[in-house]
């Protein structure tokens, strides 16, 4: 009987999957989810520590590899905790009860009377054996069966308490930790040209200089897809120089209008759902509507590093990929269907890349390296390529642009007897391993191109897409939301952390200000009379209070803002307060966010989210934009694509509301949404101006001040 | 080897090396690629983002834009030279302190600025860090932690 297994336990129930002891006094933990920068495998080694009662430095984190991992999907959407964390507790409960069992039969006693400390198995008049002493792999070659208990959160030692990241000494001292630094014997370097823009066409490509050059093993070229193989990463370098100048694109302008993103979404062919409607009860009649446009651009990863991977093939039909990728599994499936090949004959490894913040490149350059490295005068060695700066911020996935309508009925009173809403948006999601075809972006280059999917959103169930966040958790009477999914798609977008919610999030929660403001009522005090969940209630007030809010006193040119959100509806509660100061240059000082998360794995875990959620979604709200003219993505450089800097963070404080007794949620998304609404909210009282179209720049202020 | 390359010296992280490259090569590629140092990050290849940074004669600069002539005969100190798990750079030891840090992937470069910056002044307030920083970048939003850790750095070397 299996039926209160975890899912991911559930999907993948052999223990020996997810756990080995090994006789040298410690224990290989093998999550299928990957560290992206968030920290979770420290999280998850602080669980399985906990269950299994050794000190955390004996729990060693395996990478995900295909060939051995459980398939834990993707690791995104803040799920890891949750799932994987409950799996990985559950298989540790079981294994130690496993041990706990062949102890008793060495010992000759019952299993009931040992303890474990550390590893060592101690019971009655001084018996004693270990893990270590009974480590035997065929003892966890069983499945995990229902009725094994892990410890209630009252006996847990480990998790709840902050541990120190296991990752970051390897990346302070500089070691060899991403996949940018795996070094393999015969290793050579590729390098891929993008086309002019996302509807171009190679149609000619003067392939003999650049065969010719110093270094170039091959050139690879399959319809619009290009690149050259080196002998070093320099003449790959200079190689694929010569190669962008050895190519003519033909192409239309195909892109939308810029300066006009929220007409083009609305004009644009769409699929229309009805996400909620709730029906009037019989309440007070709206005497007027109040009717508000807000909308966001498109934003791109931007990653720290430029996507890299390694792809080696044995044979014509057997393939070995190291890769950043979110999901190991997607990525193996999308290239097994994109070649041809049989799955199985695909192992994809993870290899750490730079912080991930959703579905960027780390698939794509994984596709572009096994091209790369099948052309025969590679001869089966690896192949390493990396993208170009440009090619990261130009055709890396981007997060949707999206234009949200919202209309409140107002009693006479000023109390909201009626909301609507509706959003336009591309959808969220193109991630590989989902679909029947491939949604890698070279295998839509090739000579027989596979058709570019339409990014979709996944179903509310999963939080939505587009529409995730656009329900708000407010009791207003009535509520009719409604979603447009854009069906043409020509910027190419997908998953990029809290999809739809940070403007679904920023819309609702201006709105109410405007709401509150036209009352003439304090923003907090206002929402707090729609919500009825203790819980939201919590944070909004934890932040509040740790803020001063109460305590603000009105000075020229600085303002507070407040703004809430709870992730996916169902997920991590959020609240945060800005401040800021400026004029028409806008600088944020300071957040304070409070947090529920449930119960807290690693506290100052959920707190580094917690601040990098505030500062990113700071960056988001006040510089971030995809730039592109008709042809082309033009912003493709630091330059273009502006983040914030360090003289430009605002000092973060974070409040965790710990709830031991509550489930735990995902930490790392839950701070972007509710940051950009409390930091247009804090500029709407500091200078009078409401600013409803995102990024919140200079021009953006001058031209709501108009 | 190719007809452009040359013999050049190079002192890094206190040892000499000797390299046969392209005087035109960018530090950083012969740093990674044929010393095995690759600590020092490449993060856009034009100067803008500071993954690179490295100490020559005690200045942070950014190797991918530093041809390899540039650096002959000087002493060159990338992340791996700043110290080891047994012997720690203040600054190390204080980014583990304070859990600067999420991916990881600019905090060579951020190293490398901050120890430039305390070696020209040993006691920066919280502004002078973040203006000797403000050509690194960081996505993950762990400037905070950062700060507080080079600030924790410069109280315990004091």
């Amino acid at each position: 009987m299996t039926g209160a297994l975890p899912a991911n336990l559930k999907a993948n129930p052999r223990l020996a999957r997810w756990l080995r002891f090994d006789a040298a006094g410690f224990i290989e933990l093998r999550p299928g989810k990957v560290e992206i920068g968030q920290g979770i495998l420290t999280a998850l080694a602080q669980i399985a520590a906990d269950e299994l009662d050794v000190d955390l430095a004996r729990i060693r984190m395996i990478p995900v590899t295909t060939a051995a991992s459980p398939n834990e999907g993707t690791t995104s959407g803040s799920l890891s905790v949750e799932q994987s964390g409950s799996a990985v507790r559950h298989a540790s409960a079981q294994a130690r009860a496993i041990y706990l069992a062949a102890a008793a039969r060495r010992l000759g006693i019952a299993a009931d009377t040992l303890t474990v400390e550390d590893g060592t198995i101690v019971g009655p008049g001084n018996l004693r054996t270990s893990y270590w002493e009974l480590a035997d792999d065929a003892l966890l070659q069983c499945d995990a069966i229902f009725g094994v208990v892990p410890k209630p959160p009252s006996a847990r030692r480990v998790a709840g308490t902050p541990a120190a990241r296991l990752d970051i000494p390897d990346k302070v001292f500089g070691r060899p930790r991403f996949v940018h630094d795996v070094v393999l014997p015969d290793l050579l370097h590729g390098r891929v040209i993008k086309p002019a823009g996302p509807g171009a066409k190679l149609t000619a490509l003067e392939e003999g200089p650049v065969r010719a050059r110093p270094g170039i093993i091959a050139l690879v070229r399959h319809g619009s897809f290009a690149g050259i193989v080196a002998d070093t990463e320099a003449a790959a370098e200079a190689g694929v120089e010569a190669l962008r100048k050895a190519a003519t694109w033909s192409g239309e302008p195909m892109l939308p209008d810029e300066g006009n993103l929220a007409q083009w979404l609305k004009g644009e062919p769409a699929e229309t759902t009805i996400v909620e409607d709730r029906k009037a009860r019989t309440g007070e009649p709206g005497q007027r509507t109040v009717r508000r446009q807000y909308s966001r651009p498109f934003i791109a990863h931007a990653a720290m590093a430029p996507s890299c991977a390694i792809a080696q093939w044995s044979g014509p039909d057997r393939l070995h990929i190291w890769s950043h990728c979110q999901g190991a599994y997607g990525l193996r499936a999308d290239t097994a269907l994109a070649l041809g090949i049989p799955a199985e004959n695909i192992v994809v490894e993870h290899v750490e890349g730079a912080g991930c913040y959703g579905h960027n490149g780390a698939d794509d350059v994984a596709f572009d390296a096994v091209l790369l490295a099948r052309a025969a005068e590679v001869g089966g060695r690896p192949v390493r390529v990396q993208w170009s700066r440009a090619d990261e911020l130009a055709w890396a996935p981007m997060g949707a642009a999206m234009a949200i309508e919202l209309e409140a009925d107002l009693a006479a009173s000023g109390d909201i007897v009626d909301w609507r809403s509706q959003v336009w948006s591309n959808g969220h999601v193109s991630r590989p391993g989902r679909m029947p075809i491939p949604t890698l972006l070279s295998a839509s280059l090739l000579a027989k191109p596979f058709e570019r999917l339409i990014a979709f959103n996944p179903p509310m169930a999963m939080g939505g897409g587009a529409e995730r966040n656009s329900v708000p958790l407010y009791d207003f009477p009535t509520m009719r939301v409604t979603c447009h999914r854009l069906l043409t798609m020509p910027i190419r977008t997908s998953a990029l952390r809290t999809l739809g919610a940070f403007a679904n999030i920023f819309a609702i929660e201006s709105f109410m200000d405007e709401l509150a403001a036209e009352r003439g009522e304090d923003p907090l005090a206002f929402r707090l009379r729609y919500l009825k969940d203790e819980r939201a209630r919590g944070v909004l007030q934890a932040a509040a209070k740790r803020a001063g809010w109460n305590e603000w006193k009105k000075r020229e040119g600085v303002g507070h803002g407040i703004a809430f959100g709870r992730y996916k509806n169902f997920g991590a509660y959020c609240a945060v307060v800005a401040e800021v100061e400026g004029s028409a240059e806008i600088r944020v000082r300071r957040l304070v966010v409070a947090v529920d998360v449930g119960e807290v794995v690693n506290p100052d875990g959920v707190a580094n989210q917690m601040e990098g959620g505030a500062i990113q979604a700071t960056s988001w709200t006040l510089k971030e934009a995809v730039r592109f003219d008709r042809q082309r993505i033009t912003s493709d450089a630091w330059e273009t694509y502006p983040i914030l800097h360090f003289s430009e963070v605002p000092a973060v404080e974070v409040e965790i509301l710990n709830r031991p007794e509550e489930r735990s949620l995902g930490a790392g998304e839950a701070a972007h949404p509710p940051t950009a609404a409390a930091i247009g909210n804090a500029v709407f009282d500091a200078l009078g101006v409401r600013v409803r179209n995102l990024p919140i720049t200079r021009e953006r202020i001058i031209a709501a001040m108009a | 080897m190719s007809s452009n390359d040359a013999i050049i010296k190079l002192n890094v992280n206190g040892s000499d090396r000797t390299v046969e490259a392209d005087p035109a090569s960018a530090l950083l590629d012969v740093l990674r690629n044929q010393l095995g140092l690759t600590g020092t990050r490449y993060g856009c290849g034009a100067n803008q983002c500071g993954a690179c940074n490295v100490l020559i004669e005690g200045q942070a600069v950014a190797a991918c834009d530093t041809p390899l002539w540039a650096a002959a005969g000087k002493s060159i100190v990338t992340v791996e030279g700043l110290g080891t798990p047994e012997r720690p750079h203040p600054l190390q030891r204080a980014f583990i302190a304070e859990q600067a840090g999420q991916c990881g992937y600019c905090l060579s470069g951020i190293l490398i600025s901050a120890a430039a910056l305390l070696k020209r002044n040993p006691n920066p307030s919280e502004v002078e860090v973040r203006a000797a920083l403000d050509r690194n970048l960081c996505r993950c939003g762990a400037h905070n932690r950062i700060v507080r850790a080079v600030l924790r750095a410069a109280k315990e070397a004091l």
